[in-house]
């Protein structure tokens, strides 16, 4: 059986590429029974929509008021 | 800084906009091309191509998902134009990079206990928070910059495997190892920052 770090090796290239029927098999099997890397799988969906909306021009600057000071890389 | 002026006085007419935009830009750009004057061109011509057709924007969200849907653009014909450049860069900061994540797993490589990831609830609500953002930042920000490299290739400027490992110079296997840790030290930044901030893991 596969282990977390091996797990977790998949599920990060499965944003690249289709895995293979026996990978899939294996990553089932394996967060059936295992809540962190059950959670890991979500949290890589989600990081994936993070990235995109920030690529988006999401950010600090886009949520603050306008002249708002609390960008704080700013010089005084 | 003369044609920062231009830009401000062309069309938005608001500079603290217009800088924060900029420097949001730059970032982005430099964090990709690591090399500041490239950076400062194509985000300069991003720039300069959006304010052109401004006054077609509702709004400001609009303008700036167009500047950077024009910025990444840019940038990846840049990086598809340059090749292998950076495999030096890559080998000198191997080092840096080759650290393994022990601290996370155990010998059998199962999650150690205060390691495992936990339920983040619902994490799409953070993207409407101004807070969460910053947060985001400053994990990429701290992120070893071939990591975030190739990540913000993958991710922001959406290139497939063959056309990041033509561009940086590695083997598919490389990639993998690197975005593998990317994504794993992102997690951990995140929830340590924000979606577990204040709470005690189980």
């Amino acid at each position: 059986m596969l282990n977390c770090n091996e797990v977790t090796q998949l599920f990060s290239e499965s944003q690249e590429r289709k895995l293979t029927l026996k990978e899939t098999m294996d990553l089932k099997l394996h967060t059936l029974m295992c809540t962190g890397c059950r959670n890991f799988g979500k949290h890589m969906q989600a990081l994936r929509i993070f990235a995109r909306s920030y690529a988006q021009g999401e950010g600090a600057a886009k949520h603050l008021p306008l002249g708002s000071e609390s960008d704080q890389s700013k010089p005084e | 800084m003369n044609s920062t002026t231009e830009i401000t006085s062309a069309s938005l007419g608001d500079p603290v906009f217009l800088q924060d935009l900029r420097q949001q830009m730059m970032r982005f750009a430099t964090l990709q091309l690591s090399d500041a004057h490239l950076a400062e061109d194509a985000v300069q011509e991003a720039l300069i191509g959006a304010l052109k057709s401004a006054n077609r924007f509702g709004g400001r969200a609009a303008l700036k998902t167009w500047v950077f849907a024009i910025l990444k653009n840019k940038i990846a014909d840049v990086l598809r134009r340059r090749q292998r450049l950076h495999e030096v860069d890559l080998v000198l900061h191997s080092d840096e990079e080759g650290e393994d994540f022990r601290g996370l797993f155990d010998a059998r490589g199962f999650w150690r206990a205060d390691e495992r990831p936990a339920a983040w609830g619902d994490p799409y609500q953070a993207v409407h928070s101004a807070q969460f953002w910053r947060v985001f930042e400053s994990c990429l920000d701290h992120l070893p910059n071939q990591q975030a490299r190739v990540f913000m290739m993958r991710e922001f400027i959406e290139l497939e495997t063959p056309e990041i490992c033509e561009a940086v110079g590695i083997t598919v296997s490389n990639l993998n190892v690197m975005l593998h840790r990317a994504r794993l030290r992102l997690r951990e930044c995140l929830e340590n920052n924000w979606f577990a901030a204040g709470e005690t893991p189980c």
